[in-house]
């Protein structure tokens, strides 16, 4: 039934053979070599410090939805430095490689990439921002946030989160190994059939992109029915659904978006994968095949991906305004129908990718019209922020400042948006820059709302703040780079310049091209900022330790617990009265969080189930792409095996006893107490929040940024 | 803008932690969970039979057999009464369940999983003999999505006999716990919803196929 390959292939290793390894290549050589030092370097700490089995207790095996979210962020923020690496290769080799008389390195006729080497990079750059960094990221906020918005102990399935953490890592891991074991595909990130085929890709780069796409899609369905659960099903009491944060409706929306379209990317890569392992007939040219399929069935996943990546990004922004504008968050009910509304269309407007493809005037009418129906919603959104903002005491701190990035971005990344939608334009900068240019702005604006929402909840995770200099001088720089960059980018859309070149015939582009690089310099440099403010966060972060109510203004739930949040998040679970609970509780000094007597907490235990199966699918996408049989077969044995074994444990949980509740909860309050005085009730039930309102014109609270409220009260 | 303008709970009488709180209904938690991941396959074969109509055009037989040439309705006949045969007597198993009765519910289940072992036959014998006249996948696009379509759903059925399996032996040895009636609830969920895609199956691939 297997199609017959080209090249070697044996039954004990499949198609990998000595030569799969690119020794001949200078570039990867040497990043091989830093990779495996930096591997080296943390092994041997880990082993020296002896910190093996707190990886293992505390983070490999954990089923914490706060762990795996920092777990999550990681890998988001490791393929982030990964996809801009690819990015600065782009933007070098494009300065390069202008004219018929740019020299050439490396093997290359001009610039230093040759044309094999520069299109794996623009594919791995577009596939790992896209799933591998975006997708993390944000997955990882929703994991953290969420549970603490709706008062909830965990997620709805501890266990399923973990094993969708694992799946996207060893996806992750597979992208990264394709840098050293053979190549990866070389076609651009969304793939084209039948160039994808085997005929005419015959190595394993098609392979690598196809299984660790696959791997991610199957992470992130499994997060997004989790996601959902946990908001439908694990509310705390009084938390109806017009109490629910903002943040939360958006992850609703962002999941229901994923639930239904990531299948369907499933069956676009199975399809292909069919093809290129038994050959079928799907996308081939001929023998009745039809390719159309192929792009219609990815782009009915890729556009509402996009909204399931904005959708998030918005929510940051709704809860970051209103905290720093000091102000409830102006028409709620209309931002959450614009959510849904953006949601909804955003089946129905797959087709703009591809106007110039063998659509008639009447189609791509409706797609036009659909498309341009999205403005409507998000701008909606626009306009509730700018509202919240009006009249508000607004505080210019860095998530603040993120946030109003991304609302900047996105009026301009909307508006170029709205120029895309008209076909008619499109038969002009189809897989133009202009284009690139447009949803660089809207990718920029998840990115920055990302960086926004890290500023912003970090110390609710970590329970100190992260410091402010270094911080707004990686902002700036991003402000700096993006501008330089991506306006330039639109110039050279505007003359004509397609993307994915390898090769700029015309010398007149050449200064565009380096204005870009000296955008990319400033990129550099903010990522070199943005190490010295994590530096120098975690060497002051005594100095910098946060109570509760970190910000003085929090409005939801998830500032009415301790920071760092125990394991079981609330002592007790919260009772919510109003729509900003939080805020309510301290207009009505209501900010206590001892409310007495603990009781025991019921949670689940650690297991390394997920652990092993996102290993083992790692082994699974290893021997597809080899096409190692045995390999293959005997990962799909033994995550069967594993599957059915863990359904026989009885022992998943267990109950944290209430005298170790009250010892963690007045250990938080000793620590807040420490530093300051306490109030002398006996008892000790007092701590950390925000100091007591007494505002009639707003939201009062604390203004002054710098010292946050969490004076102790007395009861 | 105050957020308390609109709040109509009085301040005095709030009730701020919800004391005692018996926690969520773990069982309903868990089944809604399985209906969003029937959900997400309902998308799949959403995707496939889209997929199955944009390949059933003359072009795509590619000079290869149309579908009215080969299909045999009596092994589809077969493969509807048996499957829902087999999820009629599941469903004399969850009566069973409700009457806490674990012979009945563990009979019933080896008989449903039976009927679902001899659907995986009828449904290989009749692709076997496909194969044997020369229809393979490879032959054409419209042939690709055809055997997609029926051995992706022959491998829910497998999956569906495999985890009868797993309850039966999960039932003897730890009765009717939480774990177990979750489990198989979603079971029936689950094997309810493959005689819903089946009548999808034979409507567009067997009926409208024989008639193409």
């Amino acid at each position: 039934m297997l199609v017959h390959l080209q090249g070697p292939w044996s039954p004990l290793l499949g198609r990998l053979t000595l030569q799969q390894i690119p020794y001949h290549v200078p570039i990867l050589m040497v990043t091989f070599i830093v990779v495996a030092i930096l591997a080296a370097v943390v092994l041997a700490a880990a082993t020296y410090f002896g910190k093996w089995g707190y990886l293992w207790r505390e983070w490999l095996t954990t089923v914490d939805h706060k762990k795996i979210g920092v777990m999550y962020i990681l890998l988001g923020l490791i393929m982030l430095l990964r996809g801009f690496a690819d990015a600065l290769m782009i933007r070098t080799q494009q300065a390069m490689a202008v004219g018929p008389s740019s020299p050439g390195e490396m093997g290359a006729v001009h610039g230093y990439l040759t044309p094999f080497h520069l299109g794996q990079i623009f594919t791995a750059h577009g596939l790992i921002m896209v799933v591998f960094a975006a997708t993390p990221l944000l997955v990882g906020l929703m994991n953290i946030i969420v549970p603490l918005q709706i008062g909830a102990r965990d997620m709805a399935y501890p266990y399923l989160n973990a094993l969708g953490l694992w799946l996207t890592t060893a996806g992750a891991a597979l992208v990264m190994l394709s840098l050293f074991v053979g190549n990866f595909a070389h076609g651009g990130w969304y793939g084209f059939v039948p160039y994808f085929e085997l005929p005419y890709s015959p190595g394993v780069g098609v392979d690598y992109w196809m299984w660790t796409f696959q791997l991610s899609a199957i992470g992130t369905s499994l997060g997004s029915i989790n996601l959902i659960a946990t908001i439908v099903k694990m509310r705390a009491p009084g938390m109806t659904w017009m109490r629910l944060p903002i943040f939360t409706w958006a992850s609703l929306s962002t999941n229901l978006i994923a639930l239904t379209s990531f299948p369907v990317l499933m069956v676009a890569l199975a399809l292909l994968g069919l093809d290129r392992y038994v050959g079928t007939h799907f996308y081939t040219a001929g023998m009745g095949g039809n390719l159309m399929l192929y792009n219609d069935l990815f782009w009915v996943w890729g556009h509402p991906e996009v909204y399931f990546l904005i959708l998030p990004a918005f929510g940051i922004m709704s809860e970051i305004i209103p905290t720093f504008s000091e102000k409830t968050l102006f028409g709620s009910a209309t931002l959450v129908l614009a959510s849904f509304a953006i949601g909804g269309v955003s089946w129905g407007v797959w087709l703009h990718h591809f106007f110039t493809m063998a659509a008639t005037p009447s189609v791509n009418s409706f797609y036009s019209v659909t498309t341009m129906l999205v403005g409507i919603p998000t701008g909606v959104k626009v306009f509730n922020w700018i509202f919240t903002m009006y009249r508000g005491r607004v505080r210019y701190e860095l998530p603040m400042l993120w946030a109003l990035l991304a609302l900047f971005l996105l009026l301009v990344g909307g508006m170029t948006g709205m120029m895309n939608a008209f076909a008619s334009n499109d038969y002009m900068w189809h897989n133009g820059l202009f284009v690139v240019a447009h949803f660089h702005l809207m990718v920029l604006t998840i990115a920055a709302s990302i960086f926004g929402a890290v500023e912003y909840w970090f110390p609710k995770v970590f329970g100190f703040k992260l410091e402010q200099k270094w911080g707004t001088w990686f902002f700036w720089f991003m402000v700096i780079g993006s501008g330089i960059t991506f306006v330039t980018m639109f110039f050279l859309g505007f003359g004509g310049m397609t993307r994915r070149l390898d090769y700029i015939p015309y010398t007149q582009w050449s200064p565009y091209l380096h204005i870009m690089l000296l955008g990319m310099v400033f990129y550099v440099v903010a990522v070199l900022f943005f190490v010295a403010h994590l530096y120098v966060s975690l060497r002051d972060r005594v100095k910098n330790r946060a109570g509760a109510d970190v910000w003085g203004t929090g409005r939801s739930l998830e500032w009415a617990t301790h920071s760092p949040v125990p394991a079981y998040n609330f002592a007790i679970t919260p009772n919510v009265n109003a729509r900003d609970e939080w805020t309510w509780r301290k207009e009505n000094g209501l900010t206590e969080l001892h409310p007495g007597d603990y009781e025991g907490i019921h949670m689940p235990k650690n297991t390394g189930v997920p652990l092993f199966l996102g290993i083992l699918f790692m082994g699974l996408g290893f021997a597809l792409i080899w096409r190692i049989w045995w390999l293959a077969l005997l990962c799909v044995a033994l995550i069967v095996a594993l599957i059915i074994i863990r359904s026989f444990d009885r022992d998943t949980d267990m109950t944290i006893p209430a005298h170790a509740v009250e010892q963690v909860e007045s250990g938080a309050r000793d620590e807040m107490s420490a530093t300051m005085p306490t109030a002398g009730v006996r008892g000790g039930t007092v701590i950390a929040h925000s100091i007591p309102q007494s505002g009639t014109g707003g939201i009062s609270g604390s203004t002054t940024s710098t010292s946050p409220s969490w004076a102790p009260m007395d009861r | 803008m105050s957020a308390s303008a609109a709040q109509k709970v009085d301040p005095a009488q709030a009730t701020l932690w919800a004391r005692h709180y018996a926690g969520h209904d773990m069982i309903g938690t868990r089944t809604f969970g399985f209906w969003l991941y029937m959900l997400t396959d309902a998308m799949v074969y959403a995707a496939l039979f889209a997929s199955l109509g944009v390949l059933s055009h003359a072009v795509n037989l590619a000079g290869g057999p149309s579908p009215s040439a080969f299909i045999n309705p009596i092994y589809a006949y077969g493969e509807t009464i048996t499957l829902f045969l087999s999820v009629l007597i599941y469903g004399y198993s969850m009566v069973a369940l409700k009457n806490g009765n674990r012979g009945a519910v563990i009979g019933s289940m080896f008989v449903a999983m039976l009927l679902g072992i001899v659907y995986l036959v009828i449904a290989g014998v009749d692709i076997g003999n496909m194969f044997a006249h020369g229809i393979f996948p490879q032959v054409s696009g419209f042939l690709s999505i055809f055997f997609t379509i029926i051995i992706y759903h022959a491998l829910h059925i497998l999956v569906g006999v495999v985890w009868m399996l797993v309850m039966m032996v999960q039932i003897a040895r730890e009765g009717f716990s939480a774990n177990v009636i979750y489990r198989l609830i979603n079971l029936r969920l689950f094997w309810h919803f493959q005689a819903v895609i089946w009548v999808f199956v034979f409507t567009f691939v067997y009926l409208q196929g024989m008639v193409a």
